[in-house]
C-alpha cells in the first residue's frame, strides 16, 4: 500500500510546521530523519489521521487519511508518546486492541504479536511497571495484533536498550522485506541507515532529501566543510593550504585558521602532508560543523537552490 | 456501544483518585441524612431542602462533572486515548459508550444515594424519594453529556465546568426566573415533581419543556462530542 503526500503544509498559527511535502511511501522500510522540531511527527501524525493538513492532501491508496476511521484496518500506529493504560497487563492491553479490531480470535493475535516483541515473560504485569524500552515493545505488539499493511512509528528506538533495538530493528526489516509499508521517524542517520531502504530527510518542516542510505550519506559528506586549525605558523599554513583547490576558502583570525574545504577526502589527505612539507606543527585540528543540525541546513539549501 | 471502550473507561475512571470524590460527595449525602434523622428532623420539608440544595442542586452537578469529564479529559490528556481512536470503530460509537459509562456512573453514585437519603428520612411519603430519584437520573444523563462534550472540546474542561456547576447552576439558575428554563437541575426537580406529590416542593419548569430539553442537550452533547472527536488532533511535543 502507498501513503502518498501532495503537496501538504501544517501550520499552526503563524508558524509553519510542514512546509510544501510531497512524497510517496511504498512498500519497503522508509526512514524519515530530521532533526528535533523538524517536524517528523507533525508528518507522521497527518498520516496517521490524527492531524488534518491545512493545505494538500494525505491519502492511503487513493483514500482520504483524515476522518476515516476504516483506515485503522491497514494501519498500525505506534505514537512516540510513551502513556498507555498504564493499569492494564502487557497481555489486557494487546488483547484489547485485537478485540478493537474485531479480530476473529483475538486472543491468538493477541499471543503472536507479544511473542513478536519477545515480551511473552512480563505480559502479566502491569504496563505501569515496564521499563521505557517494554513499553515501546507493547506499543509495537499492539499496533501488529491485526498484521497491518502499514505501520507507522514515531521515533521507535528511543529509550531502548541495544539488544532491544537490534530486535526491533530486525523485526521492523522482516516487516518491510514481507512487502509492508513501513515508516519510522527518527533524528538518528545511524538508525535510519540500519533499518531503512529509502530515507526522506526532513528539516524545519522542508522535504530536503530523498533517496536511499548511500545517496544521504554521499550528501552529507560530499559538501564544504568547515575545520579550524590552530598550529606552530597559521600564516605559513594557510599560505601552502590555499595552494591546493580543495581548499575554497581559508581565513586567519586570533583563533588560528578557519578552513572552508571543498573537497573532504583530498582536504583530510593534503592537510597532513601540507604541514610536514613546510615545516609547520599542527596543534590542533576540530571540525567546526560536524553536527547534524548544519548537514541538515546543508541539504535544505542544496534542496532550494 | 463497544464493550472493550466500555470496560477501559471503567478501570480508568475507577482506578484513579478523583473516584474518591465519586463515593465522598454522596456519602456525605448519606451522612446528613442521618444527622437530620438524630435530631428528630424527619419531615417533608427537611428532605426536600436536603435534596434541592445538596443532592440536586451540589452534588449532582459536581458528580456530573467528575464523571462525564473523567471518562475522556484525562486520557486526551496524556494521549492514552490514541489506543481507542487508531482502531477501526466509529469515532462517534466511542463518544456514545464514554457517554452510557458516564451515565452509569451517576446512576449509581447519585440516583442510588438520592433515594437512598430520602428514604432514610421518610420513607417514601410524598414520592419524595423516587421523585427526586428519578429527577437525579436524567439529570445526571444530561450532565454526563454536557460534561463529556466539554472534555472533548476543551483541556480546560474542569475548571469551565466548575465556574458552570457554581455560577451558572447555582446562582443563576437559582435566583433569575427566566434562566431557569436553561438549568439542568431544574429539569431534574421537574422530573422529580412528576413522581413527588410534596406540598413543600413546586417546580418551577413545565415538564413539556424539560423533556425536549433534556433530550435535545443530551442527544445534541453526544453527537456533538462523537464528531469533534472525529477531528481530534494531536500536536505532538514539537
Amino acid at each position: 500500500m502507498n501513503i502518498e503526500l501532495a503537496q501538504v503544509s501544517r501550520w499552526y498559527g503563524n508558524v509553519v510546521a510542514v512546509n510544501d511535502v510531497t512524497m510517496t511511501v511504498g512498500p519497503g522500510v522508509t526512514g524519515l530523519l530530521g532533526p528535533n522540531g523538524a517536524g517528523k511527527s507533525t508528518l507522521l501524525h497527518m498520516m496517521a489521521g490524527f492531524l488534518a493538513p491545512s493545505t494538500g492532501t494525505a491519502t492511503l491508496d487513493g483514500r482520504p487519511i483524515w476522518r476515516n476511521h476504516q483506515i485503522y484496518r491497514s494501519i498500525g500506529l505506534v505514537p512516540e508518546r510513551e502513556a498507555v493504560y498504564g493499569f492494564l497487563t502487557g497481555w489486557q492491553f494487546v488483547l484489547s486492541s485485537a478485540r478493537l479490531h474485531r479480530l476473529p480470535s483475538p486472543e491468538d493475535a493477541a499471543a503472536k504479536a507479544l511473542a513478536m516483541v519477545e515480551m511473552e515473560d512480563a505480559k502479566d504485569r502491569r504496563i505501569e511497571t515496564y521499563s521505557k524500552g517494554m513499553r515501546q515493545r507493547v506499543k509495537v505488539a499492539a499496533a501488529l495484533v491485526h498484521d497491518p499493511q502499514v505501520l507507522l512509528l514515531d521515533e521507535p528506538f528511543n529509550g531502548m536498550d541495544p539488544r532491544q533495538r537490534l530486535h526491533l530493528m530486525d523485526l521492523v526489516r522482516e516487516l518491510g522485506a514481507a512487502g509492508r509499508t513501513i515508516l519510522f521517524s527518527s533524528h538518528i542517520l545511524e538508525e535510519v541507515e540500519r533499518v531503512a531502504q529509502q530515507i526522506e530527510v526532513l528539516v524545519a518542516g522542508r522535504h530536503a532529501a530523498s533517496g536511499d542510505f548511500r545517496e544521504i550519506r554521499r550528501r552529507m559528506t560530499d559538501r564544504p566543510h568547515l575545520f579550524h586549525v590552530r598550529s606552530s605558523d597559521d600564516r605559513r599554513l594557510a599560505a601552502a593550504l590555499i595552494a591546493d583547490a580543495s581548499s575554497g576558502a581559508v581565513s586567519l583570525g586570533e583563533e588560528g585558521l578557519e578552513v572552508q574545504a571543498v573537497d573532504f577526502r583530498r582536504f583530510t589527505w593534503l592537510l597532513p602532508r601540507v604541514a610536514r612539507d613546510a615545516g609547520v606543527t599542527v596543534w590542533q585540528l576540530s571540525p567546526a560543523d560536524e553536527d547534524l543540525e548544519s548537514v541538515f541546513s546543508y541539504l535544505i539549501s542544496r534542496s532550494t537552490r | 456501544m463497544n464493550s472493550v471502550v466500555a470496560g477501559i473507561t471503567y478501570r480508568a475512571v475507577l482506578g484513579r483518585r478523583r473516584v474518591l470524590l465519586l463515593i465522598l460527595l454522596p456519602l456525605v449525602l448519606i451522612g446528613l441524612a442521618l444527622i437530620l434523622r438524630a435530631v428528630g428532623s424527619t419531615d417533608e420539608k427537611a428532605t426536600v431542602t436536603l435534596m434541592q440544595v445538596y443532592a440536586i442542586g451540589t452534588m449532582l452537578p459536581l458528580l456530573g462533572l467528575i464523571a462525564g469529564t473523567g471518562t475522556i479529559a484525562p486520557e486526551i490528556d496524556d494521549g492514552t486515548i490514541i489506543h481507542l481512536l487508531s482502531k477501526p470503530i466509529s469515532r462517534p460509537m466511542i463518544a456514545i459508550t464514554k457517554f452510557a459509562v458516564a451515565a452509569s456512573l451517576l446512576a449509581l453514585f447519585a440516583a442510588v444515594p438520592t433515594f437512598a437519603a430520602s428514604y432514610l428520612l421518610i420513607r417514601n411519603e410524598a414520592g419524595i424519594a423516587s421523585g427526586f430519584a428519578l429527577g437525579a437520573l436524567i439529570g445526571g444523563i444530561a450532565y454526563a453529556a454536557v460534561f463529556l462534550l466539554l472534555g472533548v472540546i476543551t483541556r480546560h474542561a474542569v475548571t469551565i465546568g466548575i465556574i458552570y456547576a457554581v455560577v451558572w447552576e447555582s446562582l443563576v439558575g437559582g435566583l433569575v426566573p427566566g434562566a431557569r428554563n436553561f438549568s439542568i437541575q431544574q429539569w431534574a426537580q421537574t422530573f422529580a415533581g412528576q413522581i413527588s406529590t410534596s406540598d413543600f416542593f413546586k417546580p418551577t419548569v413545565s415538564i413539556g419543556f424539560a423533556i425536549p430539553a433534556v433530550l435535545i442537550v443530551t442527544i445534541g452533547a453526544v453527537l456533538w462530542a462523537g464528531q469533534r472527536l472525529r477531528s481530534l488532533s494531536l500536536t505532538g511535543d514539537e
